[in-house]
């Protein structure tokens, strides 16, 4: 058995980002499959433009149009790409100073090997089949053909439908362990008993059980086993729906000071009307059928009232 | 400007800690070690301030959590900065100038191993024209590595000539999770992974946290014969864009450089993650051939993150505790490809001795 338990666990978020006028207009140019870059005061042309110039900290408004073929001025060969980037195959990360600018832009060279790549190759942009205003329009840059012909380019005109917001979602996996002392408490669950520890300094139970006890800073070695009876502290009645909800509301969630514990934890009181709910109630937990359990604590479905007189309030005043 | 000294560090380096991301069973032995040292106990301590960040490991309000390991009763003086330990210590200096404390416990924790950590870092970098991409570190570091090289600022010997110091002192090191030289020849003909990058070229994947010590004046005194001085402390940063600086300089680390005062500095401990790193380090604070560089081998033999900065400001103080140095310097480095750099230069005297 390892010592501690851990599990996968994946964090992920949309980020809604406004652009402002000069990104705007930058993914805006990409959308319509063009580059935009900034000419700034020092005379250097900069792609993607910066929002502010950097000598003057003036905000940057004049934009022009760059070719879509440049120079790599620096590469790294990815051998091992992580989920996200341009290519899911090994591919290079390469600095490409765009014909008309001054300075290189980051992006993706699509080679199957870096013998492929050099200092100073001539590349080309490779859009994406749909674009939508976003740096992902630019699907990465491809090498020249040999023998292809650059071509002329002439800017265009630089007026550009502006994009007002991206969206860049993120995901993130990590595996994420419990401490040693939570992994007891959940292994105590799965056996349908709940454990917390206590200080050897102030004596004081914890439960979930803590590495430190938070008052001291001493390691909470004793292991207590607890009752899973207790009082209700304080609660909240939740009137309001969010993303994820299991319960309709309105429902009553509550801090319970398990008997023998000196920390409340949280969880759900059900089987009686959310108004009847009142700190000082007395509490049992509810256990899903056995063969539910798990390592969690969602074996106790909720608490329920025991039906026993409430708790006088000086018996958890100091629990609050 | 009061006199403030290093005078407490303890650290913990591994490869993969399986315990909480709050770290918080690493740092109640890490401030034990920091009371024993000082001959304190926790109500000394006028100020803590930690570093860490959550997107590492993906628990949120970690530091809060971490705080369990203190003791907060009576109530403690304490913040936090999403950033390396040599910036947590950077603001406790500051509050010991203020004079509303005296002294001050510092710590950071990071377990890099819960994620894909040079993926998770991408999340650190401009939101609309860089982390779409997923620029992993190893990449922007391979980008620096290469326009370094085709300058002519360094070569791939150069590089492996560091990582063979690096791996050699740290046979010394008990914490390092890379250790053993070979030869300059034997690395170099060790395959490429991230071509210009070999895998001695980049810092392995660490777990762990550290704590520092301040103290001011007698406080200090109190403590150690010799309290390592901090006689110059400055940060600065650089702008995060990958094309519009020369990757292969770092001026926010001269700039640093300056401000701290590096003259006559006898052993230097740089945060470079990368090999190439520490050749830019070198030149942009100023460092000669005569400097010592790394006795501790460095970030190459073990980085863990949030800590890394910090412990390198550690291990320059240890040199002048035990009497080795008499002026010595701690890098600390954050952001890709050496954005942001911070130099702490201590001395054995509180005036920098003859200089």
């Amino acid at each position: 058995m390892s010592r501690t338990l851990s599990a996968p666990v994946t964090v992920a978020f949309d980020y809604t980002r406004s652009t402002g006028p000069v990104l705007g207009r930058f993914f805006g140019g990409l959308r319509d499959g063009r580059l935009l870059a900034a000419t700034l005061s020092d005379g250097s042309v900069v792609l993607p433009p910066p929002e502010y110039d950097p000598v003057t900290h003036r905000p940057v408004t004049d934009l022009v149009e760059v070719s879509p073929v440049g120079t790599v001025t620096s590469w790294t060969w990815v051998p091992e790409p992580v989920d996200g980037q341009p290519f899911d195959q090994p591919f290079a990360f390469v600095l490409v100073r765009f014909d008309g600018t001054t300075a290189p832009m980051l992006h993706a060279l699509d080679v199957a090997s870096p013998d492929e790549v050099r200092t100073g190759m001539r590349v080309r942009v490779r859009w994406a089949q749909e674009r939508t205003g976003h740096l992902t329009d630019i699907a990465g840059v491809e090498p020249l053909a040999p023998g292809e012909a650059e071509g002329a380019f002439s800017p265009g005109d630089t007026e550009v439908d502006p994009v007002t917001g991206i969206v860049t979602p993120v995901s993130v996996d990590y595996v994420y362990a419990a401490s040693p002392e939570e992994s007891s408490f959940y292994r105590a669950l799965a056996d349908g008993r709940i454990v917390g520890q206590r200080c050897p300094e102030c004596g004081k139970v914890y439960v979930p059980p803590r590495s430190a006890c938070p008052a001291d800073g001493t390691p909470t070695a004793e292991e207590v086993e607890l009752s899973d009876t207790g009082t209700v502290t304080t609660f909240c009645v939740v009137n309001v729906p969010f993303l994820g909800q299991k319960i309709t509301p309105p429902y009553v969630s509550a801090y319970v000071l398990l008997d023998g514990a000196d920390i409340a934890f949280l969880h759900l009181i059900l089987d009686i009307p959310a108004e009847e709910v009142r700190m000082g109630m007395r509490v049992k937990a509810v256990w899903k059928p056995r063969e539910e359990w798990g390592t969690t604590i969602e074996n106790i479905s909720h608490f329920a009232p025991t039906g026993e007189p409430d708790a006088d309030y000086d018996t958890y005043k100091h629990h609050l | 400007m009061r006199d403030v000294a290093v005078v407490g560090f303890a650290q913990r380096q591994m490869e993969e800690f399986d315990g909480s991301p709050t770290c918080v069973e690493l740092l109640v032995p890490l401030f034990a070690e920091c009371y024993e040292q000082t001959g304190w106990t926790r109500q000394d301590i006028g100020f803590w301030c930690s570093g860490s960040s959550d997107y590492l490991a993906g628990r949120s309000f970690s530091f809060v959590q971490a705080v369990d390991a203190i003791g907060v009763m009576p109530p403690v003086n304490e913040s936090h900065v999403e950033m390396d330990l040599a910036w947590a210590m950077y603001e406790a200096w500051v509050k010991i100038q203020t004079g509303e404390v005296d002294t001050a416990l510092v710590y950071a924790f990071g377990k890099s191993s819960a994620g894909q950590l040079r993926r998770t870092l991408a999340l650190q970098l401009d939101p609309y024209t860089m982390t779409p991409l997923w620029p992993d570190t190893v990449s922007l570091a391979g980008l620096q590595a290469r326009a370094g090289i085709d300058a002519g600022a360094w070569d791939e010997r150069a590089m492996a000539e560091v990582a063979q110091r690096s791996l050699t002192d740290a046979e010394d090191n008990e914490h390092a999770l890379r250790r053993g030289g070979s030869s300059v020849e034997e690395l170099l003909a060790r395959p490429m992974y991230a071509d210009p990058l070999r895998k001695h070229d980049c810092a392995p994947v660490t777990d762990g946290a550290a704590a520092i010590v301040l103290a001011a004046g007698d406080r200090a005194r109190e403590v150690r014969e010799r309290p390592a001085w901090i006689t110059g402390i400055a940060h600065s940063i650089d702008p995060m864009s990958m094309g519009t600086r020369d990757l292969t300089r770092a001026p926010s680390a001269q700039r640093a450089a300056v401000a701290a005062g590096t003259a006559g500095v006898e052993v230097a401990e740089l945060h470079a993650p990368f090999s190439h790193q520490e050749l830019v380090l070198r030149r942009e604070l100023g460092l000669g051939d005569d400097v010592r560089v790394n006795p501790s081998g460095g970030a190459l033999v073990g980085n863990p993150l949030f800590s890394a900065g910090g412990i390198r400001v550690g291990e320059a103080a240890r040199r002048i505790w035990d009497g080795t140095a008499s002026r010595t310097l701690g890098h600390a480095t954050s952001g890709p490809a050496l954005q942001q750099n911070l130099v702490c230069v201590m001395d054995a005297s509180t005036n920098g001795g003859s200089r």
